[in-house]
């Protein structure tokens, strides 16, 4: 029957296929690190020269797999069973979410690395088109009514968070600390946002490609890869008079890695971060660097601006959570009908 | 089916005209014109889209992008998906209607009900169910990790959440088939002395070859192209348990536009690939049937 | 009258495919979805209510259920015309388009609203045109209309071509003869023949486009109180770690779904009696 050696041969390729995948796996030592969106091309050059740099110190081969997506998507994964190695998000919170629903690491996690286990940092600056027909130059401009603004969703992207709060910053700083007018600036800013956009590099596209807005909210590091890689040209970037500094932490998940026998490895990984080597490569994929003589070798392309920080301006990412994100907090009541 | 042709035939040999049964000329070619521009805007150009962007930067860059270890590794699990959960809900399919067609009982129509149910659920419903079933925090999450066995963030997982998604489609294409062809022949077949596997594998299941067909490219052609179900249960492993939707939307979210359009242009090819098998297994059903009525045409009377 | 769970028959294999059949559906449907509804059950009722009944989720409630109708009307209307065309004319290409329909079957929907976004934002193909007239699909709800009615156009169109098919043609004959005119035969004839079949596409196609994500997310925009869809409603809920909300919503969706299933299966059977009664 010619269907039936149809079937055979189908099966056939089938078993072929699976067996090759299941010889892909053996052999060295693998890490999973779970990621945000934009550490892609980051950790692509860094897991390469941390392969060697292990292989050179230890003799083992070592082989990195990454994981990314929303930062709130990803601690979700990781909580419900996806075996993170290491976890590198955009923002505190969702570890600690991590540790506190799932308990797989410490509650004291983020004082074991240095730097509030940041090894990297950024902040938040302004991308707007060439030639800045707009004139933006400050956060108040951005709630001009002829301004149009685009950011992606604070509920759902961890990268959104660190906007609002630092226009927040901002207005609070501007109007000696009341509350009601900074909720009265950051209302206005908001209204004049057109689109949404679910994740980080979802705004820029809708920035770029789709030519929407007078002015894209983006991270540092995320506004110099994008003119860098995709528009030579069509974009300008506007640094305001005061920003907040974007803190995306590291930490190793312990209760995975001691189950998979890498706590070394892991937290080898994420010290080597910290390394000049690693902290070269950090600055080159525009994250600011913490490290002083890679910092002072690139101070030229990172301007020093006054930045505020979550802990010590916001209270910590469990305050500012409740306070404006959550059902029923200060960004709701932004879209509150009425 | 076969009665219409024949009736055709008849006519034809007749030299019978068929009376006034259809439109004045103008409104033919109107609901012509509204049938191609409607398509056009709406199935046309998103094809032309996809494949424009694809091949911006011409086709060396087309096919270099397609050569890439991640993609190739995100076809491959595409692939074994759908070689996983096709099997598992062709089985099911014919199984189903077998019971539903051929059988008057108490229930059936809650069972057929239940049956379509997945077609109606949020893919991302449908993914997230099975991380609250799996998941580590999972009613069966905490057993299945102290035997060490992986489904969620898994290509198990990922299998899971195509099957349910898929699920319906064989069996919504078999049962109303199997019920039109009711029960006489296998019937003969058995009072003929023939054992249960035989009647079904000799008389049903030619019967029913055709609408199997149909009913496997369809299921396929949604397994491979599953998005919202995969996503929330895969973990977006790169090169582990990427999918090709999934890396369409990975590859997007790097700015690589030619790639991610290179992707989705692939899996559009291979869905015009199972439509047109499809359009062939259609017009093979109807040739067939047109033999049949020739046979009963060639019969003495 | 005595209580009949199953007729006899002669036909062998009723307890092998039925277990078979029950045990695959247990295992892969009706036991996860229970889980789902375990887990909504963990919240108080109170809590419950709030959830599903908040002023952003009736909000989504609205546009879900305007543009799932208006998409599901349209397949409707423009749905007849191709699968008549379809059926009923001979012209150049046709066998071209009949293979197309099936097109947002087989199409990821993420590529479909990445494909959708480009052409209908006020740069693309489309959008272009349209923004001359001041329309704004892209990133308004009309963008959901769009996407929802690529969506579901196979399930109208496939569901009626194989019923005009076997729509039997001695009955419009009849009406000719008789003198009726072409458009009393198509209203009075033809029509009330079809419209079990389209009632049914429209659920179908009504029921898909409740549940669609991965397409709606890229075109609308996601403003809230104006273009939030209730999947994008739920999938905001885990990102806030509220699992017993969101699932509070998934059951909420999938009590709708069931019933709409419901009532077309019903209609289904209604118009199966009323054929047999016709014969």
């Amino acid at each position: 029957m010619n269907a039936k050696t149809t079937l055979i041969l189908a099966v056939l390729g089938v078993l072929a296929v699976l067996s090759s995948v299941s010889l892909a796996q053996s052999g060295a030592a693998v890490l999973l690190n779970v990621s945000y969106d934009p550490t892609r091309e980051l950790y692509q050059e860094y897991n390469e020269v941390f392969a060697r740099h292990w292989e050179k110190e230890t003799g083992q081969k070592v082989t990195v797999r990454q994981s990314h997506g929303g930062a709130g998507k990803q601690a979700r994964a990781v909580m419900d069973g996806l075996e993170a190695d290491v976890m590198t998000l955009a923002l505190a919170y969702d570890i600690d979410e991590v540790s506190a629903r799932a308990g797989l690491l410490p509650k004291e996690w983020q004082s074991r690395l240095p730097h509030n286990s940041c090894p990297y940092t950024s902040t938040i600056v302004f991308l707007v088109r060439k030639g800045n027909p707009k004139n933006i130059k400050d956060w108040d401009d951005l709630i001009r009514s002829d301004v149009s603004v685009i950011t992606p969703n604070p509920k759902t992207s961890g990268g959104a968070r660190w906007n609002y709060l630092a226009a927040w910053g901002y207005a609070l700083q501007h109007n000696n600390n009341d509350e009601a007018k900074a909720k009265e600036f950051v209302t206005k800013l908001f209204k004049n946002v057109p689109v949404l956009d679910s994740g980080a590099r979802g705004s820029t596209i809708t920035f770029v490609q789709r030519s929407i807005g007078d002015v894209l909210l983006a991270w540092e590091n995320e506004a110099f890869l994008f003119m860098e890689k995709v528009s030579k040209g069509e974009v300008e970037m506007v640094v305001p008079s005061m920003s907040i500094l974007a803190e995306p932490p590291v930490t190793v998940v312990d209760k995975v890695a001691e189950k998979h026998g890498t706590v070394k490895l892991a937290t080898a990984y994420l010290q080597h971060l910290y390394s000049e080597e690693a902290q070269d490569i950090v600055a080159r994929y525009h994250y600011r660097p913490t490290l002083e003589s890679v910092a002072k070798k690139y101070a030229q392309k990172f301007p020093q601006i006054p930045m505020l920080t979550i802990d010590s301006d916001f209270g910590g990412w469990q305050v500012a959570q409740k306070k404006h994100f959550a059902d029923g907090g200060v960004f709701d009541d932004i879209y509150k009908p009425g | 089916m076969a009665q219409r042709t024949l009736r055709r035939k008849i006519e034809r040999f007749l030299w019978r005209k068929p009376r006034a049964i259809t439109e004045p000329l103008v409104v033919r070619w109107t609901a012509i014109a509204i049938t191609f521009t409607f398509i056009g805007l709406f199935l046309v150009l998103p094809l032309a889209a996809i494949f424009t962007q694809a091949l911006a930067s011409g086709l060396t860059a087309y096919f270099r992008s397609l050569w890439d270890t991640d993609t190739l590794s995100a076809i491959r699990l595409t692939l074994i998906t759908a070689a996983v959960a096709v099997p598992v809900n062709l089985v099911f399919g014919v199984a189903a209607s077998w019971a539903i067609a051929k059988f008057e009982f108490l229930g059936k129509s809650v069972l057929t009900t239940l049956i379509d149910l997945p077609f109606a659920v949020s893919p991302v419903i449908s993914g997230t169910i099975y991380v609250l079933f799996f998941g580590l925090h999972g009613y069966l999450g905490p057993w299945l990790k102290a035997h060490n066995i992986e489904i969620v963030f898994a290509v198990p997982g990922i299998v899971l959440a195509t099957v349910f998604v898929t699920f319906p489609f064989v069996a919504r294409e078999l049962i109303p088939l199997m019920q039109a062809q009711g029960t006489e022949e296998e019937e003969a077949a058995l009072t003929l002395g023939a054992g249960g596997w035989q009647t079904f594998a000799r008389v049903t299941l030619p019967n029913i070859k055709w609408g199997l067909i149909y009913g496997v490219i369809l299921c396929n052609a949604r397994a491979m192209g599953e998005f919202g179900a995969v996503s929330v249960i895969s973990g977006h492993i790169r090169g582990l348990t990427n999918t090709m939707p999934l890396h369409v939307e990975i590859l997007y979210n790097e700015y690589n536009f030619v790639g991610a359009f290179a992707v989705a242009s692939l899996l559009t090819v291979v869905a015009m690939i199972t439509l047109v098998l499809k359009s062939f297994a259609e017009w093979k059903f109807k040739e067939e049937s047109v033999q049949a009525a020739e046979e009963v045409e060639g019969l003495p009377q | 009258m005595k209580l009949v769970l199953k007729q006899p028959s002669i036909l062998p294999g009723f307890g092998l495919t039925l277990g078979f059949s029950l045990t695959y559906l247990s295992l892969v449907v009706l036991i996860p979805l229970a889980g789902l509804f375990a887990r909504t059950a963990t919240l108080s009722w109170e809590r419950f209510w709030h959830t599903v009944t908040d002023a952003r989720l009736l909000a989504a409630y609205r546009l879900s259920f305007g543009a799932s109708l208006a998409a599901a009307c349209l397949n409707l209307f423009f749905g007849l015309i191709v699968a008549w065309v379809l059926v009923r004319y001979r012209f150049p290409g046709r066998r071209l388009l009949d293979a197309l329909i099936d097109l947002p079957f087989a199409l990821p929907t993420a590529v479909a609203g990445i494909a959708l976004t480009a052409l209908y934002t006020d740069t693309g193909w489309v959008g272009r045109w349209l923004a001359l007239l001041n329309i704004k699909v892209a990133f308004a709800p009309l963008g959901v209309v769009v996407a929802l009615t690529f969506i579901g156009l196979p399930f109208v169109v496939r569901t009626l071509q194989p019923v005009l098919e076997d729509l039997d043609p001695e009955i419009e004959e009849a009406a000719a003869s008789l003198g009726a005119w072409r458009r009393h035969t198509l209203r009075r004839v033809v029509l009330p023949e079809l419209w079990p079949v389209m009632l049914t596409g429209f659920a179908l196609a009504f029921a898909r486009a409740l549940g669609e994500y991965g397409s709606i997310v890229f075109i609308s925009g996601n403003m809230p109180m104006k273009t939030e869809i209730v999947p994008l409603l739920m999938v905001m809920k885990l990102e806030q770690y509220e699992y017993a909300e969101a699932t509070a919503i998934a059951v909420a969706m999938l009590l709708i779904s069931f019933t709409l299933l419901l009532i077309i299966n019903l209609l289904q059977w209604w118009s199966g009696q009323r054929h047999a009664a016709v014969r």
